[in-house]
């Protein structure tokens, strides 16, 4: 694996091919559980997890499974790492593993997992699919801690509040308050706040990439004086 | 024929891999489920434990609450069609309290299962939700770890307030209501209130039968009417 290719995964899974902001796969757990910090990193680094392990697992198989039932194949590896991360969540982690419930198991279904197996483990070899599993997990965990920090601030005037529930009872301490209320914003806690707070996300990214493409024409105008003005995406 | 043959042999080579992968993920799952069993099973019942503990302080017992258990039943009063569990506190093997499961079926969505701790003479030792799915930043008010609008039930009983003031304000009763979330506070006060009513009904039958005998008791009443005249014990 070439350094460009590596650079290449990392830039296309943090940022212009990140799942929650750009293929927006994974909406479901995304816009659920990201009322706080604590609960949006949870199901981020759990989510990072089963996509690294199967990312590299579909990589290592990618020459012995038959295109026919590669899917299916995919799946009951995917449903297999989720069943053993919610185990061992249930198991260490058993208060986060209350509050998140439902979620957990959910992680099969986000398609960001098996869009990742199918578009890119299944055709490139381990290490880099390990990489682009975890560049994946990385960007999408980015994403729900970003909006789960918003809906919290909003929300609660904190951030990372119940981080006891990850790290045990020292983070407690963690608990960081922001905005001096209790009750704040309620429309950022209720669903209604994921959506609006996943859209301004996406805002955001549209506005930055369209500030850096036309700097790049810019700073290229300025070394080639001739070349023709290219048109900037809206 | 040929053709077939390969078919069949393709077919035959796809289900042998999707076994050996469904086998090998079944055996992963298995082997997880086995290392984690025990501890998941002493995290249940830690998390059992640790709720009766907020309801109930921690001198006033030194058996395990969660092992001095009753089932009873009551629709009218408990919330619940099915049998409920009570468990006791004692200490010294004299009965202190009782730890009530009730439910509040008129919750603003579904029902609010909580835990009624209540001192030998009445009095409330504390009340936790169990679970609920009331609204998250409004409802959700009554968890302990949200505000502490569930910790003004402490210390009350059916004399404090009188009957009449279990209710909110709003209705002429003595309790606030979180705000935004009238009727889950409604759902909770009434739920407590009836809890409190179950238990002078059937105080004894609660709190005095020895530790360990676990047994299916049908309470004497079953109507179990709120009778706002009902005749008050002393304390």
């Amino acid at each position: 694996m070439a350094t460009d290719d590596a650079r290449g995964i990392v830039r296309d899974g943090l940022w212009t091919n990140n799942p929650g902001l750009v293929q927006l796969l994974g909406l479901c757990p995304l816009l659920a559980v990201s009322a706080s910090v604590v609960n949006a990193l949870t199901l981020g680094l759990a989510t990072m997890l089963v996509l690294l392990a199967s990312n590299v697992t579909v990589s290592l198989i990618r020459h012995a499974v038959r295109p026919e039932v590669r899917i299916a194949v995919f799946v009951l590896i995917i449903a297999s790492f989720v069943t053993t991360v919610e185990l061992v969540m249930n198991a260490w982690f058993h208060e986060l593993y209350l509050v998140l419930g439902i979620f957990i198991p959910l992680i099969v279904t986000n398609c960001a997992i098996l869009g990742r197996a199918e578009a890119f483990a299944s055709r490139n070899g381990p290490a880099a699919a390990a990489l682009d599993g975890l560049m994946m997990g990385l960007g999408f965990c980015l994403v729900l801690v970003a909006l789960g920090a918003m809906r919290e601030l909003l929300g609660h005037g904190t951030l990372l509040r119940q981080a006891h529930f990850l790290v045990g009872d020292w983070g407690r301490a963690l608990e960081l308050r922001i905005l001096p209320f209790e009750d704040g914003l309620l429309l950022a806690l209720l669903p209604p706040g994921a959506f609006i707070g996943l859209g301004l996300l996406l805002a955001l990214k549209n506005v930055i990439d369209g500030w850096l493409e036309r700097r790049r024409t810019r700073i290229a105008g300025e070394h080639a004086p001739v070349a023709v003005g290219s048109r900037l995406r809206p | 024929m040929n053709e077939t043959r390969a078919t069949i042999r393709a077919v035959l080579i796809a289900g042998g891999l999707l076994l050996a992968f469904a086998l090998a993920g079944v055996g992963m799952v298995a082997l997880t489920y086995e290392q984690t069993l025990e501890r998941i099973a002493e995290n249940r019942r830690l998390t059992m434990l640790r709720q009766l503990q907020t309801v109930i302080p921690p001198g006033i017992y030194d058996n395990r609450p969660d092992q001095d258990t009753l089932m009873v039943r009551d629709p009218t009063l408990l919330g619940s069609a099915g049998p409920l569990t009570v468990y006791r506190a004692r200490l010294d093997g004299e009965p202190t309290a009782a730890i009530l499961t009730v439910v509040a079926p008129d919750g603003y969505s579904g029902n609010i299962s909580l835990l009624v701790g209540v001192f030998s003479d009445g009095r409330l030792s504390g009340v936790r939700v169990i679970s609920h799915q009331e609204t998250p930043g409004l409802g959700d008010a009554i968890e302990r770890e949200r505000s502490t609008w569930i910790s003004g039930f402490d210390n009350r009983s059916l004399e404090d307030p009188p009957r009449d003031g279990w209710r909110v304000r709003r209705d002429g009763g003595e309790f606030d209501h979180i705000t935004g979330a009238t009727i889950t506070s409604r759902a909770v006060i009434k739920a407590v209130r009836n809890a409190l009513l179950y238990f002078e009904q059937h105080r004894d039958t609660l709190l005095d039968i020895e530790a360990g005998t676990s047994t299916e008791t049908s309470p004497a009443k079953d109507d179990g009417e709120e009778t706002e005249g009902a005749a008050r014990s002393g304390d």
